[in-house]
């Protein structure tokens, strides 16, 4: 099947409107708000709702998303999300309520709250857990506190955060925000080399970070001994959760000796992946560790819930209230209408969804690093070249029989990578038709592949005038326009 | 198959030394500018600043990742190539020549003795 993206001439929402009018509003507001806070004009958009409508619906048809196709972003885990968590998260008692009610007025919502924090203390095998981060990377942040307050607590003050080099960006990232030097350790095999984890670690390691199953989607099998040295040298363990999906019910981070943990509630539990909107990223902890997390922390007082933000030991907020509510309500859901077996169900299929699309493209595509994956794998695009092809072009192509593109160029340990993680949602007939596709692209006109995509709405992006000269508002492309 | 100068010094990171005397002049090679595709942003060392070997000396961004550069000798940055700040796809389109990144003066000569020649280079290559 060809897929052809519907193709609307948009213009921008503001240059399709009147001039802005401004709007009177001034009298209505006096004795609401201070004079010094009120605005005469507002510069609104005269649009009428029709218009809007019709300007969002269309844009929404030449984009591409979870809904109208497979989306094998490696990494990303981008699986389909049930719109009943949607419709709960919707409901009018969820979505109306206020953080700053009192809290004998949102028991069941602080109810929900400590249950998701007890499923999830069993889903990763950790003693308490806070919902407050707003995302991955948010969690790592909190991570990296709660590693250098149990350090400082025990008088000790070490500067180095310790992370294999097919680690995710943003653990590097988050060890630096909170102000640690970070050491970049060589794999071997694909997998840490404990040899020289060994020499790498001291009394100057505050962590190590890891992700298991790892980026190449290879489990590490040593890591109850990577634990060991890390343990040995007064470290901690942190488990960096966007690979849960591949393990859940058959190990967890606790059992795999890890101290603090964070969940991608919308790589593992479907939640909408938050692209700069509200996420969440709960971070789990270790018995001994517990009195370090954010406040308020919810606790149970016979059968009310309270807010307790009397912790003295706790790295304090990490974020606004409580977190994200409405998408921890998502995770809530999708957990409970699953159960243990049913998440259990969830990592098989994406295990077993990776490694039957593994094997389809294996003689297409070398495949680096040994054979047997978990959720996810990475081929190596290297062939391509012969055909004067790169990675990128093979991509774009794709895009024009209906696939998003993989992620691609990542991890940086492999030449000309392609990272493919179907997740367990997509069907075998879905599968066999990706394997297709791959097999088709091989088989073309390298004219045709190098000049894709054909099909789509928006032909090959000009990434580099993009970098180069970027323009991210309204009032910065009516600046520059105005210039030319 | 990309270009390799005979007269120059490489590295194993990809990098080309071009001796003048007690300075050397570093960019990348033809090779890394060609994996790393097209450049969109580099980051210079300052001018005076005293470099380690194998320490980071500049970054550059690519569409396609960030990569450091790393000093491939011991000494003082005498020259930053400003141009590239404006221009950084010359990074691409003159690797040995308008591209170059930074002069070093050389603490010690014997340091540029452990570069590679460009027959080595070639067979890292594997060209």
């Amino acid at each position: 099947m060809r897929y052809h993206q519907a193709i609307h001439d948009v213009p921008l929402i503001f240059e399709g409107c009147n001039e802005a009018v401004p709007q009177d509003i001034e009298s209505e507001l006096d004795g609401l708000l201070p004079r010094n806070l009120q605005r005469a004009r507002l510069d609104l958009p005269d649009l009428p709702e029709r218009e809007v409508v019709k300007h969002f619906v269309n844009l929404s048809q030449m984009n591409f998303g979870v809904d109208n196709g497979m989306y094998p972003l490696g990494s990303c885990t981008m699986k389909y999300n049930p719109k009943i968590c949607d419709d709960i998260s919707s409901l009018e008692t969820v979505a109306n309520m206020h953080p700053l009610q009192d809290a004998s007025t949102m028991q069941g919502a602080l109810a929900l709250m400590f249950e998701l924090e007890g499923m999830l203390c069993e889903i990763g095998g950790v003693d308490a857990v806070t919902l407050q981060p707003a995302a991955g990377a948010h969690g790592e942040f909190t991570g990296m506190h709660i590693v250098r307050a149990f350090h400082e607590s025990k008088g000790e003050e070490r500067h180095e955060v310790v992370l294999p080099d097919t680690a995710h960006g943003t653990n590097p990232a988050s060890a630096a925000m909170v102000g640690y030097d970070v050491l970049d350790l060589p794999s071997k095999d694909g997998c840490v080399d404990l040899e020289a984890l060994n020499a790498a670690v001291s009394d100057d390691t505050a962590a190590f970070m890891l992700t298991n199953p790892n980026t190449l989607g290879l489990f590490e099998k040593e890591v109850r001994e990577i634990a060991g040295v890390v343990h040995d040298a007064g470290a901690l363990l942190y488990y960096d959760g966007a690979n849960l999906n591949a393990i859940m019910g058959k190990t967890s981070p606790g059992k795999m000796d890890f101290d603090i943990v964070h969940f991608n509630p919308h790589k593992t539990f479907a939640t909408p992946h938050g692209g700069g909107g509200p996420g969440a990223g709960p971070v789990g902890v270790k018995k001994d560790l517990e009195r370090f997390l954010p406040v308020p922390r919810i606790v149970r007082n016979e059968e009310r819930f309270e807010l307790d933000y009397d912790r003295p030991d706790s790295i304090g907020k990490v974020k606004v209230f409580y977190g994200n509510f409405a998408v921890l309500v998502r995770a809530y859901v999708y957990i409970k209408m699953h159960g243990g077996k049913g998440l259990e169900r969830v990592s098989e299929l994406a295990v077993l969804n990776s490694n039957y699309l593994k094997q389809g493209l294996t003689e297409m595509f070398d495949m680096p690093y040994g054979d047997l994956r978990k959720h996810e794998f990475v081929l190596s695009g290297k062939k391509l070249k012969e055909r004067g092809l790169r990675t990128m072009d093979f991509a774009k192509r794709l895009l024009d029989y209906g696939f998003h593109a993989p992620t691609v160029y990542f991890p940086l340990i492999v030449e000309e990578a392609l990272m493919i993680e179907p997740t367990e949602t997509e069907t075998k007939d879905t599968l066999d038709a990706f394997i297709e596709a791959c097999g088709r692209i091989l088989s073309e006109s390298p004219d045709i592949v190098r000049s894709a995509p054909h099909n789509t709405a928006r032909r090959r992006i000009d990434e580099v005038r993009a970098a180069r000269d970027m323009i991210l508002s309204w009032r910065s492309y009516r600046e520059k326009t105005q210039s030319i | 198959m990309s270009e390799i100068i005979p007269d120059l010094k490489y590295t194993k990171d990809h990098e080309y030394v071009k001796v003048e005397g007690k300075l050397a002049r570093i960019g990348l090679t033809d090779h890394a500018q060609s994996e790393l595709t097209e450049i969109v942003f580099v980051e210079l060392p300052s001018v005076g600043k005293e470099i380690a070997e194998g320490e980071v000396m500049a970054n550059v961004e690519s569409v396609k990742t960030v990569s450091e550069v790393f000093a491939p000798v011991s000494g003082v940055v005498k020259e930053a190539n400003d141009k590239l700040v404006d221009s950084p796809e010359l990074l691409n389109t003159d690797p040995y020549g308008e591209g170059w990144i930074a002069v070093i003066e050389v603490s010690d000569a014997a340091s540029l003795a452990s570069l590679m020649s460009a027959d080595d280079y070639r067979r890292l290559l594997g060209e």
